[in-house]
């Protein structure tokens, strides 16, 4: 498991195993979700797996009515809107997901800050099957 | 870090553009020539156009919209410049900003005397769906659009963050678009060339022609509060807050400013430009502000040798509402956080202290994306100049900025102007 490449190839393979996997510089100990293969901060060449929590919380988000072609084939339209935002994880660092557990038919601002738990959605079938990151409330 | 300077001045002696909307009969090709002879007519003394010695041209995805890539050599031969070095800027939405700093610095180096910079973008080839998909290109296609961001989405996100910081409305980002609305009804180029009061009679006489109930709007709030008349796209933000598809293209002539006076007797120079570039909107520690476009405003000015209080117009990116007053704070008018009642206090129109976007900006003029940097200078070029008619500001326009923004901040790029 250790062995695999920091990418996003190794990053998908983590998620379709239900595992947020983070990639950590060993020279000055940043942590990068999605993985980096070297150090934005330190310019550090090694780098190491570790899995985080998945708790984090809400920083800014927004409720979709018009989705990419993807989403639209997963079943969302004006009607059915979806919640997409970014996460800060409890060990900093912030990444893109959807988001479940709120009501993206009523939307409020105050809604940032919400505690949120990793999910993994699965969509597609057979060879087109992909694990989609998502958080939920 | 090192003051940088250019290595000789350089100034604007022409800017013109295409009219720009929906032209289903025009390619890039078509536009450009327009936006060329629109600029060869803005040239005071006349432009023998074999003066001109090299082109930049910005053009996000041609590629994608269009089936065209290379298309920087095509611009060249289309207004008859070939052999000359033609080179194309890709930089997202700030393609032709990016392009007017490679015109800037190639003429500030020595290398040439007259540089042709430009943009182009022709959008409304495709299908709706398909455009939103081009565009999501601009953004991380590996972990930020498969989490269901749209470019409406990423904005919409900052104006979340925003909001919640800093107690912001939407009526605040409503007050942005009627403001762009009501210069760009006053800009016979523009996408919309008509106010929102405008737009609401033309809705009205409509469902009154085809016998529908006439809808009841007080004002132009109503309207805008109105789920039929002004849709949701990506919370909070509406139909009418997102600037629309545009095809397009600008045209900006850079001479060394010792030659300056062989064009016209009223250049305007570069005093400043700067650029800089960040990661994506997750990767970034606040997400109710621009970095890039803070790093590229400060170095500007600090190259510039001005504030943001000496600035008398400028024209900054609002692809979205939200942009425009995330903007208005990066670029340092108003102290983070305050963008939002300055709006709403009128302080950005064109009789404010502060006018903002005059020619209408990228939400009423139309943005193609790739074009409207350079589209920035041209208004620039007319607002300090005095020829901007109608939507001429009141007062003298000695120094002016633009702000152009790739993407959600990956890039941005800011230019000051000085008429001497």
């Amino acid at each position: 498991m250790t062995e695999r490449a920091f990418s996003e190839h190794s990053f998908q393979t983590f998620l379709s195993e239900h595992k947020l996997m983070a990639a950590k510089c060993e020279g000055c100990g940043a942590l990068f979700v999605p993985p980096r293969p070297m150090c934005p901060d330190c310019h550090g060449e090694e780098m190491a797996w570790v899995e985080v929590s998945g708790k984090g919380k809400l920083a800014a988000f927004t409720a979709v009515y018009i989705g990419p072609n993807a989403m639209i084939a997963a079943g969302y339209d004006r009607k059915n809107p979806y919640m997409t935002g970014v996460v800060q994880l409890d060990e900093g660092p912030l990444i893109s997901a959807q988001i479940l557990g709120l009501d993206a038919a009523q939307p409020e601002v105050g809604s940032i800050g919400t505690p949120l738990k990793v999910a993994f959605i699965e969509r597609g079938e057979e060879e087109a099957q992909r694990t989609f990151l998502a958080f939920e409330a | 870090m090192t003051k940088r300077k250019l290595g000789r001045g350089v100034a604007v002696v022409g800017a013109g553009m295409s009219k720009f909307g929906a032209f289903p009969e025009k390619t890039t090709r078509d536009l450009f020539v327009e936006a060329f002879k629109d600029m060869r007519a803005s040239v005071d003394k006349g432009l023998d156009a074999n003066d001109i010695e090299a082109l930049y041209i910005g053009n996000y995805s041609s590629d994608l919209f269009e089936r065209q890539g290379h298309t920087a050599p095509i611009m060249a031969d289309w207004i008859g410049l070939t052999p000359r070095p033609a080179t194309r800027v890709e930089d997202a939405c700030a393609s032709s900003g990016v392009a007017l700093r490679q015109g800037l610095l190639a003429v500030a180096s020595g290398a040439y005397d007259v540089v042709l910079v430009g943009g182009i973008e022709v959008m409304n080839k495709l299908p709706i769906a398909e455009v939103t998909e081009a565009l999501a290109t601009a953004g991380d296609m590996l972990y930020e659009i498969p989490a269901g961001f749209t470019f409406p989405g990423f904005y919409a996100a900052m104006a979340t963050a925003y909001m919640h910081r800093y107690g912001a409305t939407p009526e605040a980002l409503m007050q942005v678009a009627l403001k762009n609305h009501d210069n760009g009804a006053l800009n016979e180029k523009a996408q919309f060339n008509s106010t929102i009061a405008a737009v609401m009679e033309g809705k009205r006489r409509s469902a009154e022609k085809k016998g529908r109930p006439i809808p009841t709007w007080a004002n132009e709030m109503e309207f805008l509060h109105d789920d039929r008349a002004n849709p949701m796209i990506a919370w909070p933000l509406r139909l009418f807050d997102c600037s629309p598809v545009t095809d397009g293209a600008t045209a900006v002539l850079l001479v060394s400013e010792e030659i300056a006076r062989q064009y016209t007797d009223d250049p305007i120079t570069i005093i400043g430009s700067g650029q800089a570039s960040d990661g994506a909107l997750h990767d970034r520690p606040d997400l109710t502000s621009i970095g890039a476009a803070k790093k590229a405003s400060q170095m500007a000015y600090e190259m510039a040798g001005v504030t943001a209080n000496d600035i008398k117009v400028a024209e900054v990116h609002d692809c979205f509402t939200i942009a425009e007053i995330i903007a208005t704070e990066d670029i340092g008018f108003f102290e983070p956080g305050k963008g939002h009642e300055a709006a709403e206090e009128g302080l950005t129109t064109r009789h404010g202290p502060k006018p903002i976007n005059t020619s209408g900006g990228l939400k009423s003029k139309g943005h193609p994306v790739g074009a409207s940097g350079a589209g920035q200078a041209v208004e620039i070029f007319k607002q300090m100049r005095g020829k901007a008619g109608e939507r001429q500001v009141d007062r003298d326009v000695d120094l002016a900025l633009t702000h152009n923004v790739g993407g959600t901040g990956q890039t941005a790029v800011v230019h000051i102007y000085e008429r001497k």
